[in-house]
């Protein structure tokens, strides 16, 4: 019960600052709408065999993408709280740390939620001003409902891997070195912007390799009904990536305190 | 109900009585049958045994960082109710013996009890029962105070129905209620300080951790915190242990004070007795660097710096004479000659050879460092 409070009483915190981080909410935005307009209306290449439109190809990855810099946030929270000193001032309270790193990834995995929301009702939107864009995404309340449960999913792996990072590293210049060499290139490699089927064979294996391929899968089927990957083998990976990423951030989190 | 035992000013016969702490009871001597008075006040006997009890017990705290003895080989107790002060130079180890009596941080060796619990195999029960103020910033700068201190008593299961009344209260202790609903970004250092003590009393901790409270504030915010701390010893009754670099800090607040210097304890007692032990006042003499050599012969007990030759004497106005005399009849030129009182700083410059605070710590450079050293 105690630590039930805990948990909620950091998630409350992040919350709180989100809600006053209004250009936050903006600069994470400003990426992936980027992609969905000038990527998505300037190559108008077919995928799949011509039966999707290069716009709705695209439109899972770049959620994922929106859940990516959101989630990747809450590690640079935590370096930050860190820098601010509040850390301490959770560490020091009688409440156990597994609480606490339950609370912000769950504060990280909520926010993102909320940009990956804001991004689907962009699509919808969008879909409906413009039937020519997006005309291959399904949307209608059941798809939103299975997709809603995926993001929280995703975006919980990827916060582990934020906090996990934060925890082994000191600085915010760190931080941002690994993001740049290992988190973008993440994305850029999973097969959100270009079909994995066309890709030469090296690159490939490194698709295969990368978690965020399965996310940007499993969403995509879902909402356009066509991907590479089998979608119970995709889920699969992310459930597993992601329970892992959790019990490492955790770890390495409780270590380094 | 108290048994008193005393003797009858007049015949010396025991005569004993009883009444309630605070009790005046007019008694007459069995014996010749003097009248008199029985007050039952706090006397010294039992104070001791209140005090007695204790609230830190440290036994051998030791910390080694890489192949530095942060803190070696502490050993001291805090009585309950008291403000102990843990005085001494940057550096000296003091936020480190803090963060391990605060469970933040294990130490190498040695351990210690606070609140009647280990810090090492119940670390949860300690942090329930203490309160820390940082020596660094800790607050959440983009919430308001009110949310900061709302996240806090969350973190420490205070009930719900209780939450309001305590902010408002420890809002109103350090005189920040007008200033509830603003975001803590916009405070002054000096209010940021307060809020968090204010912080640190919402749960109604048995101790009070306090790590430099006054560091980096001008001198009149200070004084200003300093008031909040003995309010608190009198309101709350909490056993208070501080650690600060500001020798006239600990004289002023402290019962007791440890001098720690290098990771260890060098001196430990009351400040009057600290001080006392000293020997009495100083004189000083300003001399030319040419005759330190012969100072040094003809004052064999004095301590001699630089060009500055320290006397410790009973009563300096009455000695002073005396002293300028000698240097006279011994061709010592005296520049300036200055009478001190004893602080806490010569305590600690009689122990070590050194100034307390090393180098002129201005107030700028200090908040430099404070923004600098926040650490985990
Ligand atoms: N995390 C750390 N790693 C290595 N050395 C440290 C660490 N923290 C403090 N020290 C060193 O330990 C000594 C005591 O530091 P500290 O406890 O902060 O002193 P004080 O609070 O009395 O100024 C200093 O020499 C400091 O440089
Ligand atoms: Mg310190």
């Amino acid at each position: 019960m105690r630590e039930l409070e805990a948990v909620y009483t950091v998630w409350l915190r992040e919350m709180i600052r989100y809600y006053r981080a209004k250009e936050r909410i903006l600069a994470s935005l400003a990426m992936p709408i980027f992609w969905l307009f000038i990527f998505g209306s300037g190559i108008r290449a077919p995928v799949f065999g011509g039966q999707v439109d290069y716009t709705s190809f695209i439109a899972p990855g770049v959620i994922v993408m929106a859940l990516m810099f959101t989630s990747m946030h809450s590690g640079i929270s935590v370096i930050w709280d860190r820098e601010l000193g509040f850390m301490k001032e959770m560490l020091v309270a009688p409440v156990s740390r597994i609480s606490i790193v339950i609370g912000k990834s769950l504060g990280g995995a909520t926010t993102a939620l909320i940009q990956g929301t804001i991004i689907f009702l962009l699509i919808f939107g969008i879909q409906n001003l413009y039937s020519e864009y997006f005309s291959g995404v399904r949307i209608n309340i059941s798809t939103f409902l299975i997709v809603l449960p995926l993001m929280v999913l995703i975006s919980l792996g990827i916060v582990g891997i934020g906090i996990s990072i934060a925890s082994l590293l000191d600085t915010l210049e760190g931080f941002g070195l690994i993001m740049n060499f290992i988190v973008m290139p993440m994305f850029f490699l999973s097969g959100a912007l270009f079909p994995i089927n066309n890709l030469p064979e090296w690159i490939r294996v490194v698709t295969y390799i990368d978690p965020i391929t399965y996310a940007v899968e499993s969403l995509r089927f879902v909402m356009i009904g066509f991907s590479s990957i089998n979608f119970v083998l995709s889920f699969s990976v992310i459930f597993v990536f992601t329970f892992s990423m959790i019990l490492i951030a955790t770890y390495l989190f409780n270590r380094r305190s | 109900m108290i048994t008193k035992t005393f003797a009858c000013p007049e015949c010396n016969t025991q005569i004993s009585c009883q009444g309630n702490l605070g009790d005046k009871i007019k008694v007459v001597c069995p014996k010749c049958g003097k009248k008199g008075v029985a007050i039952f006040a706090v006397d010294k006997a039992d104070l001791k045994t209140k005090t007695d009890s204790l609230s830190i017990e440290v036994a051998g705290l030791t910390k080694i960082y890489k192949n530095l003895k942060a803190v070696n080989n502490l050993s001291f107790n805090v009585r309950t109710g008291e403000i102990f002060g843990f005085l001494g130079p940057n550096g000296a180890g003091k936020t480190t013996t803090i963060n391990m009596l605060c469970t933040l941080m294990k130490p190498t060796s040695g351990g210690a009890i606070v609140c009647n619990y280990d810090i090492i195999k119940h670390s949860l029960e300690v942090r329930k029962c203490i309160g820390l103020v940082f020596q660094d910033a800790s607050l959440d700068d983009r919430l308001t105070a009110r949310e900061n201190l709302e996240l806090h008593s969350r973190l420490y299961g205070v009930q719900k129905s209780e939450r309001r009344k305590r902010i408002d209260e420890v809002l109103e202790l350090v005189e920040l209620s007008a200033r509830a609903d603003s975001i803590v970004r916009t405070f002054s250092g000096g209010m940021q300080r307060r809020l968090e003590i204010a912080r640190g009393l919402i749960h109604y901790p048995k101790v009070l951790f306090l790590d430099e409270p006054t560091l980096g504030l001008d001198p009149q915010t200070r004084k200003h915190v300093w008031d909040y701390i003995l309010k608190l010893k009198k309101e709350y009754k909490i056993t208070i242990m501080m650690t600060t670099h500001y020798m006239e800090e600990a004289d002023e607040l402290c019962d007791r004070v440890a001098i720690i210097d290098h990771g260890k304890i060098i001196a430990l007692g009351t400040p009057k007795k600290l001080k006392d032990n000293l020997g009495g006042d100083t004189i000083i003499l300003d001399i030319p660097d040419d005759d330190v050599e012969k100072a040094r012969k003809v004052f064999k007990k004095a301590k001699i710096f630089d060009s500055q030759v320290l006397l410790s004497v009973k009563n300096a106005g009455r000695e002073i004479k005396k002293v300028l005399e000698k240097a006279k009849k011994n061709k010592i030129y005296v520049i300036e000659a200055n009478i001190r009182k004893p602080t806490l700083n010569d305590v600690f410059l009689h122990l070590t050879g050194r100034e307390i605070r090393e180098g002129a710590a201005n107030l700028r450079d200090e908040l430099k460092r404070r923004r600098g050293m926040r650490g985990h």
